[in-house]
């Protein structure tokens, strides 16, 4: 008998387990039963994910692994490395976390009967993420993008009222753009390359640069390949859709969606740069600027918008636009340290925003339920927790040193170094988005903790709700302090990817 | 609040931070609060406006579908020539599929032992879209307090009542004669996916649209005795569970060489194909669901 690899099986079994846990829940018609079968299947994953890192990182290797009896471009296949690794411990942590931290809100926002399928839809968008992570082939990855985005239709929509389905609506169609964009794209470069699996198609890519033949086909395509999935990440001209969406869903859903979704969908973009066009190519055909001016524009256009709300979930919705915008221009660099500060900045946002959304939702239900910032004041006086987090979370994102958001701001700003031509500006822009950020958090949190005078007697907190949001804060000082090791990963799964 | 309009700018300043006053208003859509006795007064004036955003949207739409349709055509006309033998589709994986898919899988139709041999994985991905796009149907249309009202069902209770009253009987009696052709026909279909043209998805559709046509002909009330919401998520789940654990141990024998005992048998025969037969079964069954699922729940919201 041969010998078994374990470690190289950690993909397939992640991904198979989590899918596993979405079939069978539909079993289960108590809802928190499926909530702990899906929160115990997430820790799972999150383990086997951190053993998997330890590997990687520790042998230095990338490695692939054949789903099926079929080698290379005959079957499918699954890549993973130290940053594949890193991401999906990430994912997996903060899917935790959230799910921990928001489970109240799902239990009181959604149906009874109907809280059994809303895991259906956790499970399966975990497991889409993970295999958008780990895939080594575009066609795979297509299949759990439409996975990925019917499930994140269908949690946004899950409150059932009327102003969380027109908001789905509205999500679907510039989803679905993206989506259609992104398969044309697939067919295109198919019939000119003759092959789905990503090494194979970078093969003929440099073949067909060198020899010139399909120029404008080519170059047809990875326009629509990367502005398909830019879409679906909500780039700038399209962040509207989250702030009609972030308001109308449940807070765990809006964690999920800004945190996570949008984030395997740029984790994405950045293989399809390494391991499909190469990122001399990207770079030569000017992809990059591209990027790099709609993810400028994103972050003035998203702080502006923020800045104007009076309503707590939109202001973190247009923030969440904003932030998306930076990791676009770190990508938009396009120079190493840029990609790397932008995969930071993925984990750093994905672990911040996703505490905001949870702590925004518990200030607002110790405030009746409204979102207005001005209705939430004192709130931070009953849900103590929520007030701390909220305010952590506040100042990660304006960049405040020891928090999360201020190492990836640093790395941003020394990459620019090495891209001269673009510094000035994009030392400017992010000098500008700082103090926009800080100009709508600080308001808000000053309200949040301004004393009220009526002795009102403190609402019941979850207990569980506290705990999430304790272990946010303290992964988000982490990252802020002990970033080296992660800054390390990160440069090392880049090189390999 | 006597005096609104007069405030100082600290006193602007104070209420911004307070999160009382935004830079500017934000425009909230209520239907509670439009003036329509406004509205009718200004018709023709937010006619007019309303029109023009229109004309320029409509205007900015066709530019739009131009461009995209004439960049589509120009790169399709540059593409390789469809089917031609030097094509770069035309390569070794193509090649191998055709030549030794027979022998490898065991199915002697290739497509079949490309999708549910060679791509696997992808074709477990689609059958999860569909388990999961019926799921959320059912978390939309699903009755429960928010989407029904009193009227709704008020006004379902008389179609049924209508529905018993009115014997279509030549109707019924041919659909009744056809309904179980087609179970077979589809049967058919999926048994034979990995012998001849068809298959899961091909047969599931056929059985689905059986199920469509008995249901709407006797009501759904039948359809409920065989097939209530507990069996459709009962064939679901076990359905993509046979098809997860087989594939399950299919990947992961075939990534760690080790020896697998799913026998090919003889191609053409109808056991053969290894692991095919079942999974196109699953397939088909999932298939068949999630279409008369479609159908039961945008009818009646119910299964």
């Amino acid at each position: 008998m041969a010998h078994v690899n374990y470690i190289h099986n950690i993909p397939f079994i992640s991904i198979f387990l989590t899918m596993f846990g979405g079939i069978i829940t539909p079993l289960f018609s108590n809802g928190k039963i499926a909530q702990k079968i899906n929160l115990i299947i997430v820790c799972i994953v999150g383990v086997l994910s951190a053993i998997l890192l330890g590997s990687v990182w520790q042998n230095k290797e990338s490695f692939t692994f054949m789903m099926g009896h079929f080698p290379a471009p005959w079957g499918n296949e699954l890549t993973a490395g130290p940053l594949e690794a890193l991401m999906a411990l990430t994912f997996s942590f903060v899917m935790a976390t959230t799910l921990l931290g928001g489970a109240k809100f799902i239990q009181n926002d959604i149906l009874a009967e109907k809280q059994n399928l809303y895991f259906v839809m956790i499970n399966l968008l975990f497991g889409s993420m993970l295999a958008l992570i780990y895939t080594n082939d575009i066609f795979t990855a297509y299949v759990f993008l439409e996975i990925n985005t019917i499930a994140s239709c269908a949690i946004i929509m899950a409150k059932g009222t009327g102003e969380s389905i027109a908001a789905t609506l509205h999500y679907l169609i510039i989803c679905l753009l993206g989506s259609g964009l992104f398969l044309i794209g697939i067919s295109l470069l198919y019939s000119i390359t003759g092959h789905l699996l990503m090494p194979n198609i970078q093969q003929s890519i440099i073949q067909l640069t060198r020899t010139g033949e399909y120029a404008f086909p080519f170059a047809v395509v990875i326009g629509m390949i990367i502005i398909g999935i830019s879409i679906k990440s909500a780039v700038f001209p399209f962040h509207f859709m989250l702030a009609s969406a972030h308001p109308a869903a449940t807070p765990a859903s809006s964690s999920i969606l800004s945190g996570l979704v949008l984030k395997s969908f740029i984790f994405l973009n950045i293989k399809m740069f390494y391991c499909v066009f190469t990122i001399d190519l990207i770079r030569n055909l000017r992809i990059t600027n591209v990027l790099f001016l709609f993810g400028l524009i994103g972050m003035v256009v998203g702080s502006v918008s923020a800045l104007k709300e009076t309503r707590i979930k939109h202001m973190l919705a247009y923030s969440s636009a904003a932030q998306i915008g930076y990791i676009y221009m770190g990508l938009g660099l396009g120079n190493h340290a840029g990609m790397v500060a932008a995969c930071f900045h993925i984990l750093a946002h994905a672990a911040t925003k996703a505490m905001l959304f949870i702590c925004a939702g518990g200030l607002m239900s110790v405030s009746e339920g409204k979102d207005g910032i001005h209705d939430l004041r004192g709130a931070a006086h009953k849900n103590l927790m929520a007030g701390i987090g909220f305010t952590v979370g506040g100042l990660s994102m304006v960049g405040v040193p020891l928090t999360a958001g201020f190492v990836s701001k640093l790395y941003f700003a020394s990459a620019t170094i090495y891209s001269p031509q673009k510094m000035v500006i994009t030392l400017l822009t992010l000098a500008i988005s700082m103090i926009l950020n800080a100009m709508y958090f600080i308001p808000s949190a000053i309200a949040i903790w301004t004393p009220v005078e009526k002795k009102t007697e403190r609402p019941k907190v979850s207990r569980r709700m506290e705990i999430g949001i304790a272990i946010f804060i303290v992964t988000n000082f982490c990252l802020g302090i002990f970033y080296k090791p992660i800054i390390d990963m990160i440069e090392l799964g880049i090189g390999l990817l | 609040m006597n005096e609104p309009k007069k405030k100082s700018t600290w006193r602007h300043f104070v209420d911004w931070v307070n999160g009382e006053e935004a830079i500017e208003v934000p425009k909230k859509i209520s239907f509670k609060k439009i003036d329509f006795n406004k509205i009718k007064e200004n018709f023709e004036k937010y006619i007019w406006s309303g029109r023009k955003k229109a004309i320029f949207y409509l205007v900015m739409c066709a530019f739009v579908c131009t461009v995209f349709i004439a960049i589509l055509l120009h790169t399709v006309s540059a593409l390789p020539y469809f089917g031609g033998g030097n094509n770069p589709a035309s390569n070794e994986v193509v090649q191998r599929y055709i030549e030794s898919g027979v022998e490898e899988t065991g199915a002697t139709n290739i497509v079949a032992g490309m999708i549910l041999d060679y791509r696997a994985f992808d074709t477990f991905g689609e059958s999860n879209v569909l388990f999961l796009a019926v799921i959320c149907v059912v978390m939309l249309l699903k009755k429960d307090k928010y989407n029904t009202t009193q009227q709704e069902i008020r006004e379902e209770k008389e179609d049924e009542m209508f529905d018993k009253e009115d014997d279509n009987t030549i109707l019924k009696r041919i659909a009744n004669l056809l309904a179980p052709m087609l179970f077979l026909f589809g049967i058919y279909v999926v048994l034979n996916g990995h012998i001849s043209p068809g298959g899961g998805f091909s047969g599931g559709a056929i059985i689905g649209a059986g199920l469509v046509l008995y249901a709407s002909v006797n009501g759904q009330q039948n359809m409920q005795r065989f097939f209530k919401y507990k069996t459709f998520v009962l064939i679901n789940v076990t359905c993509l569970l046979t098809y997860c654990i087989l594939k399950g141990y299919s990947f992961f024998t075939g990534a760690n060489h080790l020896p697998n005992i799913i026998p090919k048998g003889i191609p053409g025969a109808l056991f053969s194909g290894g692991l095919i037969l079942p999974l196109n079964i699953c397939v088909g069954m999932i298939v068949a669901c999630t279409i008369y699922g479609f159908y039961a729940l945008f009818t009646k919201g119910e299964i």
